[in-house]
This record gives structure tokens, sequence and C-alpha cells, in this order.
């Protein structure tokens, strides 16, 4: 957990005060300067790209907007199907089937043709990638949840609850939600890599970040256009994505341990 | 040379010794039972035996078993061994088996791992073990899956799977603790039965178990064999202050004191109560039938009955945890109905349950404060926090617990603590009525005698009604004024202690009295009262649901339901109840 959290915290600062740091911006080209390999000369660290802005701060700037997306679609995801799982199966009965009907017919929706559409009928915009993939995320979570809810429900503490009076209410965000933390923070820490990937595959197809915003996906989709001659225009951002995307992995087993208090002695 | 010699037997996890230089021997033929409290090392020792603990386990000592080291040994090694010359039974015959090959395949695999019979061979001997062990038309269930079977049938499968190799000592380690008395009473009968001249080595916390039937005792306590001696001998001048600690607490249904009636008003009426489920095939299951029942004030109604007796479903229904599909509940002069949810503030306060498992009654996530300050957060929600923690010290210092657990989580306590901070939880409110549904039956019987005192307190400090949900009539026998005993959702009998501990008046009474096991060795066991086991409620048995386990029963039984009938003290349901005598 120290590990992997280290790593990512170090990469979060670096994002932030990384392009400070830099002489350069990442938006000024200077075509004297393109695809220069990475290293010390003109302080160009990941080198420059095709239009010779450099890399190393489109990178950081890359990183921003990935985690960004990542982290609040997964908040969006999390508060909407913790919320709705957790009331749909606790109510039970007809309300539960009402609602995970609705769950499924959002899962029969073809996701790119979703997010085209969006794109077709909204400007091109940046919240709505966050729209799109925590409007998919959601559903998993509110599954799993409701799963868990149905098991949890049945157990005494819950029926020891509702004899002391507990309002519903407070049963579901009091009794149950606290005791489905661990496989909650497991979910959220496989959909953050799952938003990462969903984004930057978007980027790749060229309906997320537009130009000359980017994101992690952005510069790889750029870097595959390169690919031959200048081939850190592809391994360096490939390589912080893998980076990151393995820090939330191990991350999320440390977090399960963390949040089980039964392991605290 | 004895079969089994165990010298300085050390088991550790880590600095932690679990079982600390343990030493007994177990000669050939012998039976030899091993006692304490839950976490007292009892199965550590027994696995480690075989090699069974987990990787992380450091042991040191020697185990020899027919002068040969087992301990440390490899696998291959201890192979020769496991079933073949050492057999053992576990506790949860549904874990111990595996749940999707069938019977006939498990059985089967262990003679072919041994090389001890192979094809048709193999397939004979496998019925005929499952004959021995008592399994009817065995052709049939050797092509059963573990969930056909009944618990006590699963049990004797588990048997079977350990006597099939014809081993030279057999390990039970609490074989009948997950199986109701009647039940426990045949498979201890069934072991005594096959065990010829096998060793028997006998895990149990129960000293009634092993009072009858094991020759010698070893006593455990926190990984240390504190006393070892012939089974009489122990009992008749225990020397260890655990030991006697141990045989003070074990209570016994077949003598002592019984509560005399409480004389008062009835504050709970329940009239021709009815629970029904459909089950997981959509099948209507008839979980109480028409039960009426009264209680009274201070008074502490014991209800008794096998698992599947409809005890529980009929105190959840009462507490509208679940619905009740006829009949109806009085309490204080108005009627109790629909779901807790929807029941008045008042009526939801003054009636509280107290669960068997305290682990699981309380809330993992919560502390202590929090769990037991929860019902007057939502009844009293004028109170300020200050006068609410005030009130949760003081509630846990009567369960006799004290400050130092308000920051603790359930994990952290042990099962009495847990059980002390549910009864709190349940007693905070002041409740007229407080329902224990097995309260004790989880937790090691030093403790047990704390938890039962401390209901008897509540009761005479502030004239609590309790109804306590036990199938230990040893435990009812000591805190019960009336016992009502149900039988597949029927109440059987209605009777005051004295008289139903004095002379049970039903069939199905005496068969629980009977098969209660004794904590004295100079008293033989009983051999087991019944046959079979309870039927599935789904289908009831027609006219008396008893008639095909009585040993009385006539014509009349299977064709004309018994009502309840005023005979004597007792209100009986029994057709026959004038004419069998069950004194004795």
């Amino acid at each position: 957990m120290k590990r992997s959290g280290g790593i990512l915290l170090f990469v979060l600062v670096l994002a932030i005060i990384g392009p400070w740091l830099s002489p350069h911006d990442y938006l000024s080209t200077n075509f004297d300067d393109m695809l220069r390999s990475p290293g010390l000369s003109g302080l160009h660290l990941f080198g420059t790209d095709d239009l010779g802005r450099d890399l190393f701060v489109r990178t950081m700037l890359g990183i921003r907007v990935t985690l960004l997306v990542a982290v609040v679609a997964s908040l969006v995801s999390l508060v909407i199907g913790v919320t709705y799982g957790a009331v749909a199966g606790y109510v039970g009965g007809r309300v539960d089937a009402v609602m995970m009907r609705f769950v499924d017919t959002l899962y029969a929706l073809p996701f790119i043709f979703f997010v085209i559409l969006l794109m077709v009928a909204f400007e091109r915009n940046f919240l709505l990638i966050f729209v799109a993939i925590g409007a998919i995320n959601w559903l998993d979570m509110a599954r799993i949840v409701r799963g868990q809810t149905l098991s949890l429900r049945e157990r005494e503490f819950v029926s020891a609850a509702r004899l002391m009076g507990v309002s519903t209410a407070r049963i579901i965000f009091r009794h149950i939600t606290p005791n489905l933390l661990g496989i909650v923070v497991v979910y959220v820490t496989l959909t953050i890599p799952q938003a990462i990937l969903v984004e930057s595959f978007l980027s790749f197809l060229g309906l997320g970040v537009q130009e000359p915003q980017t994101s992690l996906g952005a510069l790889v989709d750029a870097g595959v256009n390169q690919m031959e001659g200048a081939s850190w225009m592809l391994l360096i951002p490939a390589a912080v994505l893998a980076l990151i995307l393995m820090s939330f992995n191990f991350l999320g087993d440390a977090m399960r341990d963390f949040f089980d208090v039964r392991q605290t002695p | 040379m004895s079969l089994l010699e165990v010298n300085d037997l050390t088991v550790q996890y880590g600095n932690n010794a679990v079982v600390d230089t343990v030493s007994f021997t177990v000669d050939r033929g012998e039976s030899v039972g091993i006692v304490g409290e839950s976490g007292s090392g009892k199965t550590q020792t027994a696995l480690s035996l075989l090699g069974l603990l987990p990787r992380n386990a450091k042991m040191t000592g020697s185990v020899r078993f027919d002068g040969e080291e087992l301990l440390n040994r490899g696998e291959n090694h201890l192979d020769g061994f496991r079933a073949q010359r050492i057999g053992i039974i576990f506790q949860s015959p549904m874990q111990a088996l595996n749940p999707y090959l069938r019977i006939g395949k498990q059985l089967r695999q262990i003679l072919l791992q041994h090389k001890i019979a192979t094809g048709n061979d193999a397939d004979a001997k496998v019925n005929q073990m499952l004959d021995r062990v008592g399994l009817p038309d065995p052709e049939r269930q050797f092509l059963a899956f573990p969930h056909e079977l009944s618990g006590g049938m699963r049990q004797r499968v588990m048997i079977a799977s350990a006597l099939i190799c014809a081993p030279d000592l057999l390990i039970a380690d609490e074989p009948t603790t997950a199986l109701d008395v009647t039940v426990q009473a045949q498979i201890l009968d069934l072991l005594e039965e096959l065990r010829d001249d096998m060793a028997l080595l006998l895990i149990t916390h129960d000293l009634g178990i092993v009072a009858g039937r094991c020759e010698r005792l070893l006593v455990f306590q926190a990984g240390k064999l504190v006393e070892a001696g012939a089974t009489v001998a122990v009992f008749a001048s225990p020397r260890n202050e655990h030991t006697k600690r141990l045989l003070a607490a074990a209570l016994r249904a077949d003598r002592g004191e019984v509560l005399a009636p409480a004389d008062a008003k009835t504050v709970l009426g329940v009239e021709g109560a009815t629970v029904s489920y459909r089950d997981s095939h959509n099948a209507r299951l008839q979980a109480v039938v028409g039960v009426d029942l009264s209680l009274r004030e201070a008074e502490t109604l014991a209800i008794v009955g096998e698992s599947g007796s409809g005890k529980s479903s009929l105190v959840r229904a009462i507490l509208g945890l679940i619905p009740m599909q006829g009949g109806r509940v009085v309490y204080a002069g108005e009627p109790l109905e629909g779901p807790v949810e929807l029941r008045a503030a008042a009526q939801r306060r003054d009636l509280q349950l107290v669960f068997q498992d305290p682990v699981s009654a309380l809330n993992p996530q919560m502390r202590v404060q929090t769990i037991v300050g929860e019902p007057l957060l939502v009844h009293e929600s004028t109170m300020t926090a200050e006068s609410r923690k005030d009130q949760v010290i003081t509630m846990l210092q009567k369960v006799g617990l004290d400050e130092s657990y308000l920051r603790s989580y359930p994990h952290q306590l042990s099962g009495g603590q847990a059980q002390r901070v549910a009864i709190a939880r349940a007693l905070i409110l002041k409740p007229k009525i407080l329902i224990c549904d097995e309260a004790v039956a989880a937790i090691d019987s030093a403790v047990r005698e704390q938890i039962l005192d401390l209901l008897r307190m509540a009761q005479h400090e502030s004239g609590l009604s309790i109804i306590f949900i036990s199938h230990d009539l040893a435990v009812v026998r000591s805190i019960s004024h009336r016992v009502a005993v149900m039988y597949l959702g029927r109440l059987v009998e209605v009777a005051n202690s004295e008289n139903l501990f004095a002379l049970p008046r039903h069939p199905y009474t005496k068969a629980l009295l009977d098969a209660s096991p004794v904590p004295d060795p100079l008293v033989a066991p009983v051999a087991a009262p019944l046959k079979g086991e309870i039927p599935s409620s789904v289908s009831p048995p027609s006219g008396c649901v008893f008639h095909p386990r009585c040993q009385y029963a006539e014509n009349i039984c299977s064709e004309r339901r018994p009502e309840l009938r005023q005979i004597g003290g007792a209100r009986v349901a029994c057709h026959r109840a004038e004419e069998i005598d069950l004194s004795s």
C-alpha cells in the first residue's frame, strides 16, 4: 500500500507542479524543434512532439486530465451506484424489481453509440466525458452493491436495528453501507483504471479530449502515428499510463485490508 | 506401547502458543474425551496429529502413532496414516463434504486413493458402509448430493467416510455440536456401536457427552492440559481449579431446583398464531400452526424443541420481523399488528430480542458505544450526547463491562462479552418483554451461567418477562418458570417447570429429556429415545405430526389431530396422554 500509494502521490504532485518547473508550456509550437528525442538539451526532458511542443509538460497535463476524469467518474459511479444498489437491495420486492430492470435497460444501450450520440447532441465538452463514463460505471456498482445488500439484509444486526425502531434510511446508511465499504473500495479501485482506459480509448478514437488539451490516451494516440520515427512519443505516455493503472490495482488490494476493521487488532 | 503417544506437543502461530507442551496417550480400543472451552486448543491438537494445520503453524514435540513419528512429516508419509489408520470426523459435515460430488463417489474416492478396493468392489463396500451407519436406502443415497441429506444423515456419511478404511483411531471433533439433541443421541449411539476395538478421541465442550461415553478425560485450558484421569475420578474429585469450575457450571436437566410458577397477570397473549413461508422451491412451508400462548409478568417462559420446530419463526412473527398469516398477538390489551416498522414506538420499545450469535447480531463496523446507544438515539431523540453516553456506561456496568469497552469493535470482544453488549442494547430502553433466541447456545458454560444470572437479575429488578428459546433442557430447567414444547410448528405440551421436569406428559417432551446428556459418569446414557429426524413442514404427517417417531402411536394418532387438553398441571396435545406412563 505504501509503495503504490507513494507512486501515485509522486505522479500526482509531479503532474501538478511539474509544468511550472519547466520553461515550456503545453501550447507553444516550435517548428524548429520538432521530434527532438528525450534529454537535457533545450530542457525537453521527454523530448518534443511533431509540432515541437514540449512532451514533458504535455504528459503532465495528460496525467492531470486522465486522473481527473477517472476520479470524478468513479466518484459519480460510487455515489449513484451505492445509493441506488443499497436502496434497491434493502427495500426489495417490487421497488427492487423496477429499479433493477431500469439498470438492465441501460446495460442494453451500446456504450460507444451512446457517447457518439452525446457528442453529436451537445457540444464536445469535457464534462460529457465524465457523464458518459460515470453513467456506464455506476451500473456495475449498483448491481454489486445490491447483491451484497441482499445478503446483509438477512444479517441479525439488521433485524436488531429494525426492532429498535431505527429508520429505514438510517439502516441503509449507517448499518448496511459501512459494511459494504470493503467491497466498494475494491470495486472503485477497479473502476478508476477502467475509467482511465475508457477515457484513453475515447481519446484514441478522437472522441475524448480535444486539442490542444490532452490526456494520456490522446498522447498515446498521437504517439502511435509517430511510432517509427519518434518511439518516445508512444513509449513515455504509455509507460506512465501503465504505472498509474498498476498502482491503482495494488492500492485496491491494500485498501480492502485497510477498511476491514476486523483485521485491526 | 500405546497406540498414540503425544509428547510435549506445542503448536505456535508466531509467538502465540495455542497448544502448549501437551502430553497424553491413547491406548488401543480406549475412548478418551478431550474437553475444554472454545479456544482451549482442543481442535488444534487434533488437527496437528494428522498434519492438517495451516502452513504457518509451527509444531514441536512428538506425536508417535503405533511407534512412528507423525509430526512434521511429509504429506506422502501422512497419507499412509490418514483414513487408513486414523479417521477424523469434523463438526460441520456440510463443510467437510464436497457439495459437487455425489455421496457414493466421495466415499469411493477414499478407497481408490488408498488402494483398498476398486471398481464394483469399491461400490459394494461403500453401500455396505452407508448401510452400517444407518442411512435408509443406501443404494439411493449413493447417488445423492450432500445438500439433499439432513444434518444428521450428513454426519452419518461423515462417520462412514471416517470408518470406511477401518482405522485404528477415530478422532471426532465436536461431532454432534451442530445437531439436535435427539439426533445427537443417535449419532453418539452409532459411534459407540461401530467402534468395536477402535480407539476414540472425542473432542467436545459438553461434559454431558463425555461423562457416559469416555473412559478417560483430558481437560484443556488455554492450550494447556490441566487435568487428565479416569472420567469417573475426574468427575468425583477434580483436582484442578479449572476443571472444578467447568463441572460446577455444567447444568443438568434430570435434577436440581426448579422455579415455582409466577402468579401474575398476563402481559402478552398469542392466539392461533400461524406463520408460513415459501421455500426455495416455492412450496408452502407451515412453520407455525395455531399456537396459543400467554406470558405473565416477571415470568420466564421457555420454548423448546428441535430445529425446525418453529420456535424462532413464532417469536419473529410476534416481534413483527416476519408476517403472520393467521391469529393475533395482544400486548398490554392492545393488538400487536403489522411489520415492526409500522408499530407504535411505545410497543416497539417494550419488546426486545437477544440473538443466538452475538457476533452477527452486532454491526461489525460500529463501536460498542454506538451499538448500545443507538436505541436511545432513536427513542429519546431529545437526549444529549453526554447523557446518552452516561446511560450507556451505566448499562454496560450493569452487564458487567466497564467504560474501557466503549471504543471496542464487536470482533475485539469474546463471545460472552459480545452477548453482554447485545443484552445491554436490548435492556437500555427498559423493555417489558425480552425474547432470548438461543441466547446462550453459542457461549462457553462458565460464561453461560453469568449471562443467565444477568437475565435473572434484570427480571428481579424490573419485573421483566422473558421468552427463552432453547434446545437445551438443562439450561431451561435452571431459568424458566414455565415451558412450552413445540414440534413441527405445533405446541405439544405447556406446563410449569415443576410439573414438566417431574412428569412429562407428552412422549416428545419425554424424549427430549432423555436425550439431554447428563454430566455425570454414574448415570448411564439412555439409548437414543427417538428414531429418525424432524420431518419437513412442507408436507407434515397426518393426524398427530409426531406419530411417525412416537413409540406409543396407535391408529388414532395418524388419523386425528390432537388438541391441547388440560391434564393435571399441564396442557398436552396427545391422544394417549392419560394412558401412557412416562414417569421414571
